[in-house]
């Protein structure tokens, strides 16, 4: 059973002389509780994908299906307890003026549980920042932090499938790694399934089970791990990208 | 080897409402005609040092050194006006992100000309003709289309081309390079960096390249300092940077995610008081 199934996903901005065709007839399947990679260079639609996902690029065509069920143009409620997505920059995600606990609390209320107080406890446990951070503004944390505050969110409706768009290109290679850890354990505790982007080939090695090459808006080839780790790649461009990062 | 600049105990403090925060604590290097990485994560004071160099940093921040000597002599002890002279003359520096240092209202060719003429005496054709050959040396294609336009229209890798051309024109002797390509793609990087490394090359200049990402330090560079909590804690030839010992670099090296070695868990870097009270290491060749 797949957690997400794309096919023939264009997603285009601006009309006619503007227009803009971001994503061409992209097509790919991730399974339950994979990890599946999205890589390219920037402008290649890789995050535009992710946005098309969630509903932040509203001019798509095509087939979005999440647990089988198809998307639509207007996303209902269960959709964004299925589906969360963690942004690049965690200095520009997080409202300025909320403390951590409203963070947390606003998207728990929104979502519609109850014991809002417990659960704020328990994903700040998650994310290993613990209960002194609970009343911190994002200023008085570091780029780490605030990206495991950003991560917290994200798990707050306890969804499925998580979009991660650079989750870790904002920061230090030695925060980089902690923030790697995390996500790989948060995976195996509560099973989910990760569609991550990034432009480090080394980054999705170390975190995907099977990636997606794009370039200008194409996926030019779809590869597993292994293949990724014996420079397999067939294609020119991944070659190419593969020689420039190894 | 010929010194073009030495510096020797260089201090960056602010002023903060808990006190005085210092960000660059004693440093001490010398640079000759090489191509010299600064590596360090945000906050190490890397950065802060390029900016002393060039006595870029405001009050009521302070700097402080026994002496900055370029070619024997101190840039301390000059004027405002007479740093200007030194400044894009002598020493240049290229910024992070070509989008924030250009301006955004001025077509590129109006900008590198005004750079070349602030300068040097020439007069508008000379300038003109000047601008173009730059361009091409960084290759550019089209360089006269590219004259004719302004900032936005350009790509990020194009933008940083332009920022070291017209960084170059003067023909500085020591270039540095503030994390010049953290905000590019990772082919355009490559071309880049072969640039800057061609025109180094060429005119004998120094280079100090501030990074973070030690992989492009340790193959662009001759010479590698490695900070931590505004000091030197290692110093070490770039290619030699593998086998380096100290345990923050070795720390920083492991933390990477690597193609060939996959493993389950990356190391976490443990960090020890101890190295932010340990003294600089000297950072002369």
């Amino acid at each position: 059973m797949s957690m997400l199934e794309i096919e023939g996903l264009n997603v285009w901005f601006g009309t006619a002389r503007d227009r803009v065709d971001a994503v061409k007839g992209a097509g790919f399947r991730v399974g339950e509780g994979e990890s599946f990679g999205l890589v390219g260079e920037s402008g290649s639609g890789k995050s535009t994908i992710l946005r098309a996902i969630t509903g932040l690029a509203p001019t798509w065509s095509g087939r979005i299906a999440i647990d089988g069920q198809p998307v639509a143009a207007r996303r209902p409620k269960e959709f964004f307890k299925t589906v969360q997505m963690v942004f690049q920059d965690p200095y520009a995600s997080l409202h300025p003026r909320h403390s951590v606990d409203q963070v947390l609390g606003e998207t728990l209320f929104l979502h519609g549980f109850k014991d809002i107080d417990s659960r704020v406890v328990k994903l700040l446990d998650d994310v290993g920042l613990g209960q002194k951070f609970r009343f911190r503004y994002p200023h008085q944390l570091s780029g780490g932090q605030r990206q495991r505050v950003a991560i917290a969110r994200a798990l707050a409706p306890e969804p499925k499938l998580l979009l991660l768009d650079e989750p870790t290109s904002a920061l230090d290679v030695s925060v980089q790694a902690e923030i790697l850890n995390l996500l790989v354990d948060l995976r195996q505790e509560h099973n989910l399934t990760y569609l991550m982007v990034s432009h480090d080939l080394s980054v999705v090695g170390h975190m995907c089970d099977q990636l997606a090459v794009m370039k200008d808006g194409k996926i030019v080839e779809i590869l597993d791990v292994e293949a990724l780790r014996r420079m397999e790649a067939t294609h020119p461009y991944a070659q190419h990208l593969l020689q420039a990062s190894v | 080897m010929s010194m073009l600049l030495d510096i020797e105990n260089l201090w960056v403090r602010f002023p903060t409402r808990q006190g005085i925060f210092d960000a660059v604590r004693g440093v001490s290097f010398s640079l000759g005609r090489e191509r010299l990485g600064i590596v360090g994560e945000s906050g190490s004071g890397k950065s802060m040092t390029g900016r002393a160099i060039l006595s870029l940093i405001r009050p009521p921040g302070i700097v402080e050194a026994d002496y900055i000597k370029l070619e024997g002599h101190d840039l301390l002890a000059k004027s405002e006006k007479e740093m200007q002279a030194v400044r894009g003359q002598r020493i240049s520096m290229v910024m992070q992100d070509p989008k924030f240092s250009l301006n955004p209202v001025m077509t590129i060719g109006d900008q590198i000309i005004e750079a070349y003429r602030l300068h040097a005496n020439a007069s508008k054709a000379q300038a003109h003709a000047k601008s173009i050959e730059m361009l091409e040396a960084v290759s550019i294609r089209d360089p006269e289309r590219v004259m004719r336009a302004y900032p936005h229209e350009m790509s990020g890798g194009m933008g940083q081309r332009i920022m070291i051309a017209m960084m170059l024109i003067p023909n500085p002797e020591i270039l540095i390079a503030d994390e010049p390509t953290s905000a590019l793609d990772v082919s355009v990087q490559r071309q880049v960096l072969d640039i800057m490394d061609r025109l180094v090359k060429e005119r004998g200049m120094g280079l100090i390249f501030i990074s973070h990402d030690l992989n492009l330090v340790a193959d662009f560079c001759d010479r590698v300092l490695i900070m931590y909590a505004g000091r030197i804690v290692e110093v070490c030839a770039a290619d030699k940077l593998h086998e380096a010992t100290h345990p923050y670099t070795r720390g920083l090296l492991n933390s990477l995610p690597r193609l060939d070695m996959p493993k389950d868990r990356l190391e976490v870097l443990q960090r020890d008081p101890a190295w932010s009270e340990a003294p600089s290491v000297s950072g002369r060749s």
